[in-house]
């Protein structure tokens, strides 16, 4: 048992740790009393990236509909105004790194970016080409993160993608995958190359990733992306036909978006989930994952029983 | 493709329902009144077909071939494309039926109706798909602005040539109907995949059409 004065200088240090994280939030208009936003040091070098990302699969692909880019600007804007800084895009999504490129703009070039794209060509010697082109849609100096979309020709980008962080062009390098698949040959690639980041799917009913691609993760110093949280919405589908149980609020969850992310990102070798949406409102409500309580191992289980369940 | 067996049709959709019908509200505003010019050519060919001929002939595949050239450059060149990247080759497709059309429908005058007797079936699906097939996103539930008419979009432009190729195009029916039917396939999976409730009605006009083909060849 903790003696009283124990506990005092406990609360003392928790109640500094709150107010000096409590700074480092993004002022923004309306957001004065926000939580701090939890964030995860990348591995490789230790920067500090909120746990909540800004997904584009699908819903920043609106084309030239410029009411529908009007709504996605609006979009990434609650997203930094919230503290959000990775942004995932590929030039597999058609328009979307356009629309980035454009509510970045509109936006006025949030200088909180962390600007996550993809090479996605077969052709190894058209790579730099395609990141170039990438590049020009998003508009920005260079990108943070570039990662080989779903390993299309893995071995001839790789080694392009890490001549160009040596030389500056870029800072961090990848690899992703979805829904579980080839998870032997990233296991492969993440043992045997100098990778900064890899991105798999994970989720609370989606786990196959906790069995190897996570631990070995923390063990060779790698973050991890996750993508498809809400599997493309049919999940939280799923679970908003039930109440959110009363214990969600033990972890500071007011909704089932929340509840599903801070499943996600409590595991200890994730750096950052990217849910993807099409409403400012839900973004916020994606961003209030990144804040407050996460849920220890024994509450981890009790979400997963629970959703099971459902 | 590696483990191509865990792969299901929504890992290949690019973009949302809203976003794809938005796409034909768009499209019909920037190219209004054309639609009023597509429905005129698709009455003259209901006017046209059932007397046979040989100008008429080629003048219904006139028709049809420009509907093709349109829609490949104005529709999926210029408006699918942006997003979806497949479009170009679905384009390059529709500028090969609409040359396809014109070479041998015009030119070669190998796409004449048998006035005497016409494919009532046919001309049925040509009906169909310019008044049918165009009410059907609004009753359920589109909007009126996202209409799909024959002549500027794809699906009833398909529709209505195989119901065409029925009555008109005698050997060269297989040579004409290979695109359309493949379209008819690609759109029915692509709305399926979006939850449409219209889906199956290209992919059906475009069966009806090929079984009644074979079960006349008989």
């Amino acid at each position: 048992m903790s003696s009283p004065s124990r506990v005092d200088r406990r609360r003392l240090i928790r109640g500094l740790a709150a107010a000096s994280a409590a700074l480092t939030v993004r002022p923004s208009i309306g957001s004065a009393q926000r939580a701090p936003v939890v964030t995860r040091g990348v591995p490789s070098s230790g920067e500090a990236l909120p746990v909540v990302g800004l997904g584009s699969w699908i819903t920043f692909n609106v084309g030239n509909d410029r009411v529908a880019r009007d709504s996605c600007a609006e979009v990434m804007g609650a997203f930094f105004d919230d503290g959000g800084r990775l942004i995932d895009s590929s030039p597999m999504y058609a328009s979307s790194q356009e629309v980035i490129g454009y509510g970045l703009a509109k936006l006025g070039k949030p200088g909180g970016l962390f600007a996550a794209d993809k090479v996605w060509i077969s052709r190894g010697s058209r790579g730099r080409t395609q990141i170039e082109q990438s590049r020009q849609h998003w508009n920005i100096p260079r990108f943070d993160l570039v990662q080989v979309h779903n390993l299309l020709a893995w071995e001839d980008h790789l080694p392009m993608l890490f001549d160009m962080k040596a030389a500056g062009q870029l800072r961090y390098v990848g690899i992703t995958t979805s829904e579980g698949r080839r998870h032997h040959e990233i296991e492969q690639i993440m043992r045997s190359q100098p990778l900064d980041f890899v991105q798999v799917t994970y989720n609370v009913l989606d786990r196959e990733a906790e069995d190897r691609i996570l631990p070995l993760a923390r063990d060779r110093g790698i973050g991890v992306i996750i993508n498809r949280p809400f599997r493309e919405g049919a999940l939280i589908r799923k679970v908003m036909r039930q109440p959110l149980p009363a214990w969600a609020r033990d972890i500071d969850c007011a909704n089932w978006a929340q509840f599903l992310l801070k499943f996600i990102v409590s595991h200890p070798a994730i750096t950052c989930a990217i849910p993807a949406t099409t409403s400012a409102a839900h973004v916020r409500e994606n961003m209030g994952a990144a804040a407050g309580r996460l849920p220890d191992e024994a509450m981890r289980r009790r979400m997963i029983a629970h959703v099971e369940a459902l | 493709m590696s483990e191509w067996w865990t792969y299901t049709l929504s890992d290949f959709l690019l973009f949302s329902p809203r976003t794809y019908y938005r796409l034909f509200e768009l499209y019909n505003a920037d190219i209004w009144p054309a639609q009023i010019v597509a429905l005129a050519l698709g009455v003259t060919i209901l006017v046209l077909l059932p007397r046979g001929g040989a100008w008429r002939g080629q003048a219904v595949a006139a028709i049809l071939g420009a509907s093709w050239l349109w829609i490949a450059w104005a529709f999926h060149g210029e408006r699918y494309a942006t997003i979806n990247w497949a479009a170009v080759y679905v384009a390059a497709g529709f500028a090969v039926e609409g040359l396809l059309l014109l070479w041998v429908g015009l030119i070669r005058n190998r796409m004449q109706a048998d006035g005497q007797s016409m494919d009532r079936v046919g001309l049925a699906i040509v009906l169909f798909a310019l008044v049918g097939q165009p009410l059907i996103g609004p009753l359920v539930g589109r909007a009126w602005s996202q209409v799909e008419m024959f002549g500027v979009a794809p699906d009833p432009t398909a529709v209505a040539t195989l119901g065409v190729l029925l009555c008109a195009a005698g050997r060269a029916f297989w040579l004409l109907a290979a695109l359309p039917i493949a379209w008819c396939v690609i759109t029915g999976a692509t709305l399926w995949t979006m939850g449409s409730v219209d889906s199956l009605v290209a992919p059906l006009a475009a069966a009806i059409c090929v079984v009644w083909r074979i079960w006349r060849q008989r």
